[in-house]
């Protein structure tokens, strides 16, 4: 039922918006990239070792430690919420993951016999099928992430619950349940599939890290997912405005509660890929990791308020920081600074762009 | 206009809304007729939006029928209503800022075309259509321009294009013209004769007399929850409306 033009569309009242007033050129996120690359060049110059190949690889492998939940909780921020409970959930799938490595490795356990059996000379411990042990331990550390998102979607999407509040409360009820596990020790990945797990979480192909090659395949999946599917549209209107989301038929309840899925199991392998790096999986692990996260999506350009963000700006705060933590090192200035310097630098980072969207 | 053998595509029979002690509507009925436009008017508080929103889906009756196309509806959520070819323009155009004219146009049914086994968003085939729709409302809109950085009219003509997705068969506009330009009155106006041209029925809740004059076939004054009037057209007069709408008058 397509209406006749009486002529064609001209636009003589509207200008177009030039191409570096649009996309990345006029987000946080590009003066963010900005900023980091301007830093790269003075840390070359300031310090030697800076650009050597074990300092970049030292550099890669730590932000991909918080940059894959970094990636989870973007997807939060940009619906205009909040999860805190990130750190919590990080040590709650790792010590999961590991305690259940552990038991189904136990031969003589009622669990450990259906996977593991002792070799001849009775010390050794063989698995049954290579690999499953760590496929079902992996499967119980995202599984428990999986309910804690689903809980905290629940609460805040259908009871209508405060984000800020509900996930507060999952860091705590998060946190002590590993504790509770745990009985307040760590944990350690351990049994035939041990070598698997390091070699997956902390090893590394052709000299790059194997934790830089998930966030760059999670990194890419998200992008596609934000600005090529329904779902991604939908997480952006949720943000922007979330009566008009609602008033268009958008599926609000269940939007909000697969952000949340999505964070927590984020947060959940990013745990896991912590502790292989670590060796353990200790009670107080990624304490307070929540808010190096939040800090490493609002700097690198996801807006609280909602609407804006997405997987380049996650992986340029995460950098920034890492990188400004390691020149702060590799230049000998007190570790303590690190902090106090990081909070400088959100606040900048929001004041910029604050300033720049006044300009326009 | 007025086709007395016509099923009405809207049909409303006794309906009434409490809120708690507040009696927001009482007993209204009302017909809308295929291709017919009916302005709906009334003061602040006589129930002209608390309508909109039963017919739309936001809240549902206490009492009375909706009949739609000959049949009873009973919408539990917006949805529900654009299910049936209940499309509405709200006052605050509801729109997200941070996304472009064509997602907010197609806000809630993107376009896709699969790949694999994925279905992604079809960008290419959202903003052509998109810009036929700007096009044929006469409004200088680019689809991919964010709505954040449009004027009151553009943000109208985005809000309009939506409702131009589907064969809707009742557009409801609510305020359409309350924030726009002079030349953009004129464009929504004439939008709202082709709509009646292609036998889409509008209802258009104004409070300006000029526009419902320009384009109704009948007006609807509410008073204190109430139909007070419901005439054509050319049997009325703006004085008269006036006078419904204030009180001077009780019914007509």
């Amino acid at each position: 039922m397509a209406m006749p033009m009486e002529s064609p569309i001209s636009f003589t009242n509207v200008g177009r918006i030039r191409w570096w007033q649009r996309g990345i050129f006029a987000s946080q996120t590009g003066y963010v990239l900005l900023a980091l690359a301007v830093l790269l060049v003075v840390m070359h110059f300031a310090s030697p070792y800076f650009f050597t190949e074990g300092n970049m690889q030292n550099v890669a492998k730590n932000f991909s430690f918080i940059a894959i939940a970094t990636l989870g909780v973007t997807f939060v921020i940009i619906t205009g919420g909040i999860d805190l409970s990130v750190g919590s959930m990080m040590c709650f799938s790792a010590m999961v993951t590991s305690m259940v490595m552990t038991e189904l490795s136990a031969p003589g356990s009622p669990a450990g016999s259906l996977f593991v059996h002792m070799a001849a000379d009775g010390k050794t411990v063989l698995a049954n099928v290579p690999g499953l042990i760590l496929l079902v331990s992996l499967l119980a550390g995202l599984g428990v992430a999986l309910l804690a998102g689903l809980v905290n979607g629940f609460c805040i999407a259908v009871l209508g619950l405060s984000p800020f509040v509900t996930t507060l409360g999952m860091l705590s009820i998060v946190r002590g349940l590993g504790y509770v596990v745990s009985n307040g020790r760590g944990s350690f990945p351990g049994g035939p599939d041990a070598g698997y797990f390091y070699a997956l979480t902390s090893g590394d192909v052709l000299g790059v890290p194997v934790p830089f090659i998930y966030l760059i395949v999670l990194a890419l999946a998200m992008a596609v997912v934000l600005h090529h599917s329904s779902f991604g549209r939908h997480v952006f209107a949720l943000g922007g405005n979330e009566k008009a989301a609602e008033l268009t038929g958008i599926p609000v309840v269940r939007v909000k509660i697969e952000v949340y899925v999505i964070c927590a199991l984020a947060a959940g392998l990013q745990g896991i890929i912590i502790s292989g790096w670590l060796g353990s999986a200790p009670a107080n692990m990624a304490t307070s990791y929540e808010l190096n996260v939040i800090a490493a999506a609002v700097i690198g350009g996801a807006n609280l308020a909602g609407g804006i963000g997405g997987p380049l700006g996650a992986i340029v705060g995460c950098v920034l920081l890492e990188v400004i933590r390691n020149g702060l090192v590799l230049a000998q200035v007190s570790s303590y600074w690190q902090q106090t310097l990081v909070g400088v630098i959100i606040i900048l980072a929001v004041l910029v762009d604050r300033i720049r969207s006044r300009m326009i | 206009m007025t086709n007395a053998q016509a099923t009405p595509v809207l049909e409303l029979t006794g309906i009434g809304k409490e809120f708690g002690a507040i009696r927001a509507l009482h007993d209204v009925d009302m017909q809308v007729l295929p291709g017919e436009v009916v302005g709906l008017m009334g003061d602040n508080g006589a129930g002209k939006s608390t309508l909109v929103k039963i017919i739309a889906g936001n809240f549902r009756p206490s009492h009375g029928e909706i009949r739609f196309a000959g049949s009873a509806v009973h919408f539990n959520r917006p949805v529900d209503a654009r299910g049936v070819g209940i499309e509405v323009v709200y006052q605050d155009l509801a729109l997200a800022d941070n996304l472009t004219a064509a997602a907010n146009v197609f806000l809630g049914r993107e376009l896709k075309r699969r790949i694999g086994p994925f279905a992604l968003l079809d960008h290419k085939a959202m903003a052509a259509r998109a810009l036929e729709l700007f096009g044929e409302l006469r409004s200088e809109t680019r689809p991919d321009d964010l709505v954040k950085q449009m004027s009151g009219g553009q943000r109208q003509a985005v809000a309009i294009a939506r409702t131009r997705l589907s064969n809707a068969k009742l557009v409801m506009m609510d305020e359409p013209t309350a924030a726009i330009s002079v030349r953009q009155v004129e464009q929504v106006l004439g939008l709202i004769h082709r709509l009646k041209e292609q036998g889409v029925a509008v209802m258009l809740i104004s409070h300006r007399m000029p526009d419902v004059f320009a384009v109704c076939d009948r007006v609807i004054v509410m008073r204190r929850g109430e139909k007070r009037a419901d005439k054509p057209i050319h049997q009325t007069s703006p004085e008269e409306v006036t006078a419904l709408i204030t009180g001077a008058k009780e019914a007509a």
